[in-house]
């Protein structure tokens, strides 16, 4: 289908394709299998300019928007989610600066990430604030110039390969809600140390590790916006990063059906391609028009969401479970049409099923996403 | 630091046909890319001035949708691009297309080096490179594999042999001709590509390169094609039966009156 896109959207698909299709797709089962983060890619992809997409022109960015990261993220999706996931998460970790941050912050950061200097992580979950991002424990208290911080992130994507971390800390528990903040801590920062790679299911190549904090000290001028917005700066982040998410599920099925759809023409069984049964047919039918009909949608939410209305958590989410889900099932069922052969690590599409489970649980559960949407849909039927 | 690197379209060779009636290159319709070679030496360039700045230059012969190949260099990183391009120079081969660079490289001005890809996949002489240092008169290195050292001055650099390699140093100006070895290309930037989407391509003319025409075109070109043709295809098909070592006895037989 056609989605009418500019040239310079048409540029941001033709870089992201080259370099999925050229780097990312010959290497990506040899990083799958060595838990290899992919260093050499992300250089290859920051200078190729894609970590500037979604920073301003001011900051040294290309100044785009949701529709621009999506198009960027369905292409890298398509060789490799694990490579997009580690692309994807420092953007996340830069939102809290362009959503809160001063105009020093920004200048201070941006522009290091946006020429693929430095790369970025976003730290919220710990072991007992996962969907309930009230409990956590993480404090940093003011000691004259300097913030204190104590406790421990879990699963922070690019820990350890990142040099900025925003990170979410109470800094006045009795305030609730309205007690937690966003602050920046840097690699190197006194009393901060990421823990062990941890051993995944899928998405192997992106590196997911602890933040510990120990006494880290870090200047005064490290918080994000005001005190006790932090958590309006999270799900200001989330909101915007969600169709991220969604894209790089478009890029995995993309991925899935062009193997099955390949494989089911080649492979010959009761003398006929198996493409030629009608069970199979309909499978890829199938595979086929949720595919596209994801597409539609994330596209559509990524242009509303640029559009820059005042609340998008609603299209945000239900972009996000739709198309992830599809996502699970596109790539279940390429392994299904590809029967034995599928289930092997000779084929991509056993990556691509362990891959895929990963984006209904991150950045919000789809649980947690259909949540929101019937909050936001109580509160439109409770206005008439 | 100014480099020139001279870079070919060429049809894409995954997409090559003949011409049934004609038996020349079918060229309607086929997709045309740069010279993959040419890729290496625009990536070479690149890297020698982000090391020693200066500026890179792309030159190319051909017909106006060359300008698209030109664009490309733009996009993974040179600085400007220079089209000949001219009726006159229709039908050039290896001596008039070096003699028409010769005279284009004379036109843009003082340089320190020169690059080339190894062969052009279509014309695949390889003698453009050697035949353009000649014109030029200044040393040349063909299928340089690597750069071991780059100052102002001069380069030291890997030959690609049968063998091996030779190591060679040279002082500026020099021609250079690349293998692929040599680098991995870049993908473009999307800075690169918006630059490249608005660059002017300087243009020059027979006129403006001051050729003498009885060197171009050709006219030019001493090199007569008189016939082409797809050499004859005798495929012979052999069903070998029976237990694998008779099936490779029989494979082997079969072989022998080849070596
Ligand atoms: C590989 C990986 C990378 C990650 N990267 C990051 C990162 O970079 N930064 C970061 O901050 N976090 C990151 N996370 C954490 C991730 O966002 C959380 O895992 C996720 O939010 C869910 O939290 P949880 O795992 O604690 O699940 P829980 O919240 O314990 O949920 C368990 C189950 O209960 C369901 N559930 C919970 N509450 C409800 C409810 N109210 N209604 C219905 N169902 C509910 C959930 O949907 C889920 O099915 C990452 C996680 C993984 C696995
Ligand atoms: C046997 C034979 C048959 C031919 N048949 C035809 C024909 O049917 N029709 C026709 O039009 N021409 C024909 N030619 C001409 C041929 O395409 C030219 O010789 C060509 O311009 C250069 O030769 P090459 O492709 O072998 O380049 P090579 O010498 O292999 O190229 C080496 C390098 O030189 C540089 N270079 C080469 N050409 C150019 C250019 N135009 N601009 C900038 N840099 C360049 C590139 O860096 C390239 O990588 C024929 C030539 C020969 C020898």
């Amino acid at each position: 289908m056609d989605y009418f896109l500019t040239e310079e959207q048409e540029m941001i698909v033709g870089i992201a394709r080259q370099i999925t299709d050229e780097r990312i797709i010959p290497q990506r089962a040899e990083l799958d299998e060595n838990d290899a983060f992919p260093r050499a890619i992300l250089n290859e992809m920051a200078r190729a300019d894609l970590f500037g997409i979604p920073i301003p022109e001011e900051f040294g960015g290309f100044g785009g928007g949701c529709f621009d990261i999506v198009l960027a993220l369905e292409q890298l999706g398509r060789g490799c989610i694990g490579v997009g996931t580690a692309f994807a998460a420092s953007s996340l970790g830069i939102y809290p600066l362009l959503i809160a941050g001063s105009r020093e912050m920004c200048e201070k950061y941006l522009p290091d990430v946006a020429s693929g200097k430095k790369f970025a992580a976003f730290g919220l979950t710990e072991a007992n604030a996962g969907s309930d991002a009230s409990g956590i424990q993480t404090t940093a208290v003011l000691d004259g110039d300097e913030w204190v911080l104590n406790g421990t992130k879990q699963w922070i994507t690019n820990g350890g390969e990142a040099q900025i971390y925003t990170i979410v800390a109470i800094t006045d528990r009795s305030k609730g809600a309205r007690g937690a903040s966003m602050l920046v801590v840097e690699e190197g920062d006194p009393g901060f140390s990421c823990g062990p790679k941890e051993k995944k299911m899928g998405i192997r190549s992106s590196s997911t590790t602890e933040l510990i904090f120990k006494d880290c000290r870090i200047p005064k001028d490290r918080l994000i916006g005001r005190k006790g917005t932090g958590f309006i700066t999270v799900m200001k982040t989330l909101d915007s990063s969600r169709p991220g998410i969604a894209a790089l599920g478009l890029g995995l099925a993309q991925g899935a059906l062009d193997e099955a759809a390949t494989y089911a023409k080649q492979r010959v069984q009761f003398g006929k391609p198996i493409i030629a049964f009608q069970a199979v047919q309909h499978m890829l039918a199938d595979m086929a028009i949720q595919l596209e009909a994801a597409r539609a949608l994330v596209y559509g939410a990524a242009r509303h969401i640029d559009a820059h209305p005042k609340d998008i958590s609603k299209v945000s989410s239900m972009c996000k479970v739709f198309a992830t889900d599809m996502a699970m099932k596109v790539a279940t069922d390429a392994v299904q049409v590809m029967g034995g052969y599928g289930y092997m690590r000779e084929y991509p599409v056993e990556k691509m099923m362990r891959d895929a489970k990963i984006l209904q649980i991150y950045e919000g559960t789809n649980q947690i996403q259909r949540n929101v949407v019937g909050q936001e849909l109580n509160k439109e039927y409770g206005r008439a | 630091m100014k480099i020139i690197v001279c870079i070919k379209q060429v049809p894409d060779a995954k997409d090559v046909r003949l011409d049934p009636k004609t038996n020349t290159l079918a060229r309607e319709g086929v997709q045309s890319i740069m010279n993959p070679y040419d890729l290496h030496a625009v990536e070479e360039a690149v890297r020698l001035r982000e090391l020693l700045g200066g500026e890179v230059t792309v030159l190319s012969m051909g017909p106006p949708q060359a300008e698209e190949v030109l664009r490309q260099a733009i996009s993974c990183g040179a600085d400007q691009a220079v089209l000949v391009s001219d009726r006159a120079f229709a039908g050039a081969d290896t001596w008039a297309t070096s003699y028409t660079l010769a005279k284009a490289v004379n036109v843009i001005g003082a340089f320190d080096l020169v690059l080339c890809g190894k062969q052009a996949i279509d014309g695949d002489t390889a003698q453009v490179g050697p035949g353009l240092a000649m014109r030029l008169q200044i040393p040349y290195v063909t299928c340089v594999q690597k750069v071991r050292e780059a100052t102002d001055s001069g380069l030291v650099l890997e030959r690609m042999m049968d063998d091996g390699y030779d190591v060679l140093a040279l002082d500026f100006p020099a021609l250079l001709t690349v293998v692929k070895d040599l680098n991995e290309p870049r993908v473009p930037s999307l800075k690169g590509k918006m630059r490249a989407k608005k660059a002017e391509i300087r243009r020059l003319t027979a006129a403006d390169i001051g050729a003498d025409p009885a060197c171009i075109g050709l006219p030019g070109s001493p090199t007569q094609v008189v016939k082409v043709f797809p050499p004859e295809a005798r495929r012979k098909r052999a069903v070998f039966t029976g237990n694998l070592d008779d099936q490779i006895g029989q494979l082997v037989d079969s072989l022998h009156p080849y070596l």
